[in-house]
């Protein structure tokens, strides 16, 4: 029971993480709180689906379909969250600070809660897929006990969202000058260690050199099974094995999306 | 994704170098062999054939590696070029009874 709440449980906190940071931060938007709950309930059908065509995904693209499907999943989240970044750098702090949007604002907060369906959708689809995998090979199993992991799942769940939730509050209860930077921050590590994640795919799958692997090893210091690993992973991208190419992506999609943010909030005008 | 997509679309140089091919089995929630030799410096193509009617998760921290592998389905994993030493790997849905090691040397 314990060991299947374990793993419920990190395949959840990855995705409530990413939803807690993101609930806070477009918590001015209006419409957000609708366009992220559709986004975990698409999520949630389509990691159904995605986990009844496993063995199709897999055998696509001569056995690399899975490593092809998750980098493409990664990689649409990594410019899903770039975007969202940049364009809260440029209309972010205005919404922060007023609790009331501005009818300019509210159009084009139309398309970054889209942006925001989309993020949270398929980090749902990713993390989903794999419990219901895992649920259904408890399910189908002959073996008895299977009550009590399937309540291991569920307070595998309840605790991974627990942590989202409490993310989230903490976030929301910052002074509001920390807030923004303090959001920001966050979603920029989350779509670099998610370039980096669909790295280590692309390695996986023998379509990218892994340069030097590992770069470090720090799997005695640091486990990525303990807690700590565990959200450092999700939050900052933590790994104790990485590839050298996983290095170089996240490196680039820090600097790529710093930049853009940067040029965003140094031209409030801009676009119109 | 621009780019992303670019790499994909390029022919990959090391996909045409003919990789070794090793045959892992998971029956029973158990790999087998649970011990696989490699040659340190090369880089190997793991055939896991998955006999059992549920799905698995070959996992492994310290090869870097994640992969699905359907029930009843066949998968491919490349590993290496590794420096020689034990690397462990695991079925994460059935850890108990699904532990490995591979030994480059």
């Amino acid at each position: 029971m314990l060991s299947t709440a374990i793993i419920i449980f990190r395949e959840v906190l990855e995705a409530a993480l990413i939803i807690g940071i993101l609930a806070a931060a477009t918590r001015n938007i209006s419409g957000s709180r609708r366009w992220l709950v559709a986004g975990v309930i698409t999520g949630l059908v389509g990691s159904a689906m995605v986990a009844a065509s496993t063995d199709v995904i897999s055998s696509f693209a001569d056995g690399i379909g899975q490593e092809l499907f998750n980098a493409m999943v990664l990689g649409i989240a990594v410019f899903m969250l770039a975007w969202h970044n940049i364009w809260m750098s440029s209309h972010g702090k205005v919404l922060a600070m007023s609790a009331s949007t501005m009818g300019n604002d509210i159009r084009e907060g139309r398309s970054e809660t889209s942006a925001l369906f989309l993020i949270v959708g398929l980090a749902v689809l990713r993390e989903g897929s794999e419990s219901v995998l895992f649920l259904y090979g408890i399910a189908a199993s002959e073996a008895g006990g299977k009550s009590a992991m399937l309540l291991g799942g569920l307070s595998g769940a309840l605790i991974g969202a627990a942590v989202g939730y409490g993310i989230y509050a903490g976030l929301v209860r910052l002074p509001v000058r920390w807030f923004f930077s303090a959001t920001s921050a966050l979603v920029l590590l989350l779509a670099a260690s998610m370039a980096s994640q669909a790295a280590h795919f692309l390695i996986q799958a023998d379509l990218l050199p892994s340069l030097a692997a590992p770069l470090w090893d720090t799997s005695t210091a640091l486990p990525e099974q303990t807690a700590l690993g565990m959200l450092l992973h999700t939050l900052v991208g933590y790994d104790s094995h990485p590839a050298g190419m996983q290095l170089v992506f996240y490196v680039t999609a820090l600097i790529i999306i710093s930049i853009g943010m940067y040029l965003a909030s140094n031209k409030k005008t801009w676009g119109k | 994704m621009k780019y992303l997509l670019l790499i994909l679309l390029l022919p990959s140089p090391t996909a045409v170098a003919d990789e070794e091919v090793y045959t892992l089995l998971i029956k029973d929630h158990r790999f087998q062999p649970a011990e696989i030799t490699i040659p340190a410096g090369k880089k190997i193509r793991l055939l896991v054939d998955n006999q059992d009617p549920t799905p698995e998760e070959f996992e492994s921290h310290s090869l870097n590696r994640e992969k699905i592998i359907a029930g009843k389905s066949k998968s491919t994993i490349y590993i290496g070029p590794l420096t020689a030493g034990r690397y462990g790997f695991e079925g994460e849905f059935n850890a108990k009874t699904a532990q490995g090691v591979i030994i480059a040397q």
